[in-house]
């Protein structure tokens, strides 16, 4: 069946996530990070930040919640049980930290199909609560058989 | 902190345990029961639960933070592509080779491989030191 491009450039409104510090602790235990700035007050501080700072990867989970809805959306037509995260990138601006909220906005660049499969390129934009962007996002997906 | 084009940064090996991938979908979301379900996981065809490949991602930038200094606003971007798949219980390795240092700019490809395999391969993370 051929790839549905026809979703290309279209874009989802942005979806508010608020950091809280006990979910930084969560993922920064989780990942294995121990640098004292995801879970001290005092020491986040003293290195500079506003609070509890999140680890960059964090970022994952404050943009789930815009990301997740355009694997779901029929327009889209993503089939799940062949869908491969294929690559991701992430460049980052303003340091997040814990009392941030992060609005994040998705668009869809890019849909083509090479050889067989359908190759699925979102982009998210994070912006805090001052309007900096926080973090871009390419989330690149396969989907096999398409 | 001093890096140069052809240094290679401190590995970085981490076992990931059995219920790693339960603690991972917790702290990201992601329940997509490849990742936490063995029984769903074999069925689909695969040797086992896998680990979430945004995991994995998350050890490629700890190892790069790591090398410069462990500051988080040192990584100022990441791209990775992810081969294969990475299990719990195994040891993953993540090797890196600083490729260019200009101006305070260091740009490090980086590698995660589990048992010679790799997982994450044509990482390129940018670094501000």
């Amino acid at each position: 069946m051929p790839v549905d491009t026809s979703a290309t450039g279209k874009t989802y409104p942005p979806h508010e996530y608020e950091v809280g510090r006990e979910k930084i602790r969560e993922y920064a235990l989780a990942v294995g990070e121990d640098n004292p700035v995801y879970f001290e007050r005092e020491a986040a501080r003293a290195a500079g930040f506003r609070d509890v700072a999140a680890p960059p990867m964090f970022a994952v989970v404050y943009s789930s919640g815009a990301v997740t809805p355009v694997f779901f959306d029929p327009d889209v037509g993503i089939d799940f049980t062949l869908l491969v995260h294929g690559g991701q990138e992430f460049v980052w601006g303003e340091a997040v930290c814990s009392g941030d909220t992060i609005a994040t906005a998705v668009e869809i660049k890019d849909i083509t199909e090479k050889g067989g499969m359908g190759f699925y390129v979102f982009e998210s934009v994070s912006r805090n609560q001052d309007g900096a962007e926080v973090v871009r996002g390419t989330w690149t997906n396969i989907v096999r058989g398409a | 902190m001093s890096m140069e084009a052809g240094d290679s940064i401190p590995e970085l090996k981490v076992t990931p345990d059995r219920y790693l991938p339960h603690r991972y979908a917790g702290a990201s979301g992601d329940f997509n029961p490849i990742h936490i379900d063995k029984e769903f996981a074999t069925e689909a065809g695969l040797p086992s639960n896998i680990l979430h490949g945004l995991y994995s991602m998350a050890l490629v930038a700890r190892a790069n933070m790591a090398a410069a200094g462990g500051d988080p606003r040192s990584l100022k971007r990441l791209s990775v592509q992810f081969r294969g798949m990475g299990a719990p219980e195994q040891e993953i390795t993540v090797t890196g080779e600083v490729k260019s240092a200009e101006g305070g700019r260091v740009v490090v490809d980086t590698v995660a491989k589990q048992s010679g395999k790799a997982i994450i391969k044509n990482a390129e993370a940018e670094l501000e030191l």
